[in-house]
């Protein structure tokens, strides 16, 4: 009984949790730090678990949806509707729900994290409170199937992210980042209201199924297409993809340890955001190839320019971002593969697979990505210093950092038995089939990803000792070994990753007629 | 549970990979076992040699960040120049791009949006 | 006539809010031209509500029936809500770039390059 309630509820208990622990975080934190410290942690870990279970009932009992405020949770076309969804429904497919998995993960690695690296910083409590709301605008841009709801929560998560970008002033540079990241993620947010506006002038509905329902209806417009530039070209700005990355090294660069990690996972928000538009608000009315070659030539720019980029940087974190705007670029490219062939019968030949590698690779570029940036969010934490002309030697001291960081730039570079090279493989081998010239492009990126990581670890952790510091406490190497855990766990057995998140994720990207009939059929199975 | 994990073209099995890697490393270590150990430590056979000259400090023989890679920038001098310009660093300069896709990608989606 | 006039309206504000955004130097006018967009977009969202003789769907006493969705004007108003918010962030933002760096000038605050 209770069982089924929390199960039935829980997409909105996975938002709601964290955005009342966030607000009831400055309370708690007058008891004793501790306390709120135990308070976050736990916030996170329910908001985990109940991602867990709502996995188990998506990947059981397939999309779930979930409607506020209406008299039964499922009811998606109450009777004096006159057949238009008019509550905001939350609409939990594979997809979403891989991504939400994805986020509330690296969110609790990175707050476990920050509880020992902040420990002796000012201005805790509203950290704490930015870093919950933060997660929420993420799960809730994931879960949501309602155009201006998506809207709230990317702004949400761009206002929360912004103020911690510039949480630690230093010298006014992380404002500086933080003022570029938020003008652009407002004039973005701003865009896709704009966006969401001509949509709901021609159909009269922000539920993303009823306006693709209604778009395929009417035909095409040009005002579709206006609204179809507008977001796309928006999201992909929020997601990095170059030529519009530049607040990406900024905004990561100059971030806290922990939350430039959770920022690629805000990152992946708006390139889900940008999946799900791509498929299954414009999927049926536009056209598919001209959508997908847009997102296999942003992704080749990424790939390519991020990692060239990130050869020549001397700031460790700054050019960590740089790789991540590279590895976005892999993301782009598979499921862009996988969006022009969509419809074909090249569509099952490879262009599956290149979704599944796609996708795979952004929740192993989460975990690693993650990773690396909590150890360069440990190093910074013990020598002062992001330079990596200034480092050197810290092999002798910080063990424990060294061996985590070699695992996250063997995985980044695609290196076996890491994840990486699981869902790279994937990526070439798929995309080989559509074009030979995108898959070798993609083999030199990693090349040169390699190299970049090579000139990274010889210059933090090689050569002779300079800093005579200590490993870092344990919280953070217990926030480095989750995300450890998983590029472990999905590099020897990438099959449990297929299996249970990632070929269910893209079959459900890849199907908007089952998505609009799950939330237009009238809610019952 | 099946440990083979298929691609388009075959499959790819990292519990097999690890077995073979860990026999060549087996294979490595004998083999580095039948070296010579007769060297003699703290003498001149486990210094440096640097074509004659005296070995510098340790700390001045770490080449520091900003120069490895200096002849894969070097080459591709003029790529990087561009790029360089292209990272202005000034604000109008990043919504100017965002502005500048947009009305591109309009262009084509206009041509060639529609199904 | 009238209704056109509107979304001209509108894209004259969203146009001199990008001239603002992308051709002014100083930070707090970039901002402006950031608020004068979010304006543009409120006034659009307003008038796709706009329905002429329309009245507010309060059923209690109501003269006619001929109602107006308030989907939009919901919408405006959380707009609104999330515009005061970004701006303020900006502005503080400006604030402390500007105790730091001694300037608001968009070529001078970019020590955040390559």
């Amino acid at each position: 009984m209770i069982w089924e309630f929390l199960a039935n509820n829980s997409p909105a208990l996975i938002i709601a949790i964290p955005l009342i622990a966030a607000f009831a975080t400055s309370l708690i934190s007058r008891v004793s730090t501790r306390a709120r410290n135990i308070w976050v942690i736990l916030a996170l870990v329910l908001t985990e678990i109940f991602v867990i279970i709502l996995l188990y009932q998506v990947f059981n009992f397939g999309t779930k949806v979930y409607v506020f405020g209406a008299s039964s949770y499922n009811l998606t076309l109450p009777p004096d509707s006159g057949g238009i969804p008019i509550r905001i429904i939350f609409v939990v497919d594979a997809m979403s729900i891989f991504m939400a998995f994805t986020a509330s993960t690296v969110a609790l690695a990175g707050v476990i994290y920050s509880i020992s690296c902040e420990n002796e910083q000012t201005g805790q409590d509203k950290y704490y409170t930015l870093l919950l709301l933060m997660t929420v605008g993420m799960l809730g841009m994931m879960l949501t199937g309602d155009l201006f709801n998506f809207f709230v929560f990317l702004e949400i998560n761009s206002l929360a992210s912004a103020a911690l970008v510039a949480y630690r002033v230093d010298r006014g540079i992380a404002v500086e980042a933080a003022f570029k990241y938020a003008i652009i993620s407002s004039l973005g947010g701003l865009m896709v209201l704009f966006a969401i506006g001509i949509l709901y002038g021609q159909y009269d509905a922000l539920n993303m199924a009823m306006v693709a329902y209604r778009m395929q209806a009417t035909g095409f417009s040009n005002l579709d297409k206006i609204a179809m530039a507008l977001l796309t070209v928006t999201l992909a700005m929020k997601a990095g993809a170059i030529p519009m990355h530049f607040w990406v090294p900024d905004g990561y660069g100059k971030a806290p340890g922990a939350i430039s990690a959770m920022l690629v996972t805000t990152t992946y928000a708006s390139l889900y955001g940008l999946f799900r538009m791509c498929f299954t608000v414009f999927g049926l009315a536009a056209n598919t190839v001209t959508l997908g070659w847009f997102l296999i030539i942003l992704g080749v720019l990424s790939m390519f320019v991020g990692v060239t980029m990130a050869l020549v940087q001397h700031d460790i974190k700054r050019l960590m971002a740089y790789h991540s705007v590279s590895q976005t670029g892999y993301m782009l490219l598979g499921v862009g593969v996988g969006l022009a062939t969509l419809g074909t019968t090249a569509f099952n030949q490879y262009g599956l697979a290149a979704m599944e590698g796609g996708i795979f690779h952004l929740i192993n570029n989460s975990m690693y990505k993650g990773l690396l940036f909590l150890t360069a969010g440990a190093i910074i934490y013990r020598i002062g210093t992001s330079d990596l002309d200034k480092m050197g030697g810290l092999g002798h001291s910080m063990k424990y950092t060294m061996i985590f960081f070699m695992i996250g730039a063997l995985a980044i570079a695609g290196i076996p038995p890491f994840n990486g090279f699981a869902s790279k493989l994937l990526i070439y081998e798929s995309v080989y089939q559509f074009n030979p010239i995108l898959s070798i492009i993609a083999m030199i990126v990693s090349i040169l990803t390699l190299a970049s990581f090579v000139k990274v670890f010889h210059s933090a952790f090689m050569g002779p000792k300079r800093y005579d510091v200590k490993e870092v406490p344990l919280p953070m190497l217990v926030g480095m070994g989750i995300l450890t855990f998983f590029i472990i766990l999905f590099g020897l057995f990438p099959n449990i990753a297929m299996q249970y998140l990632v070929t269910p994720a893209a079959t459900a990207l890849s199907d908007p007629v089952g998505y609009i009939t799950r939330v237009l059929g009238g809610g019952s199975l | 549970m099946n440990l083979d994990f298929l691609t388009p073209y075959g499959f790819w099995n990292p519990i097999l990979w690890l077995l073979v890697i860990f026999v060549a490393l087996l294979v490595a270590y004998l083999i580095w076992l039948r070296g010579n150990s007769r060297y003699k430590k703290g003498t001149e056979q486990t210094k440096p040699f640097l074509s004659g000259y005296a070995p510098e400090s340790k700390e001045a023989m770490m080449v520091s960040a900003s120069n490895i890679y200096w002849g894969f920038t070097s080459t591709l001098k003029g790529y990087y120049n561009f790029l360089r310009k292209m990272h202005t660093g000034d604000i109008r300069d990043y919504l100017g791009w965002y502005v500048g896709i947009v009305a591109i990608m309009l262009i084509l989606y206009i041509l060639w949006g529609g199904a | 006539m009238l209704f056109n006039l509107v979304y001209i309206t509108v894209a004259i504000v969203i146009i001199i809010g990008f001239y603002a955004a992308l051709f002014k130097r100083n930070l707090i006018k970039i901002v402006i031209g950031i608020s004068l967009i979010e304006s543009g977009v409120n006034l659009f969202l307003v008038s796709l509500g706009y329905r002429e003789g329309g009245i507010a769907p309060i059923y209690t006493n109501a003269p006619s029936t001929y109602m107006v969705l308030p989907t939009p004007q919901a919408l405006t108003l959380t707009s609104i809500v999330i515009g005061v918010a970004t701006t303020a962030m900006l502005l503080s933002f400006c604030v402390v770039i500007y105790r730091y760096y001694g300037t608001l000038d968009a070529r001078k605050v970019r020590r955040l390059k390559e």
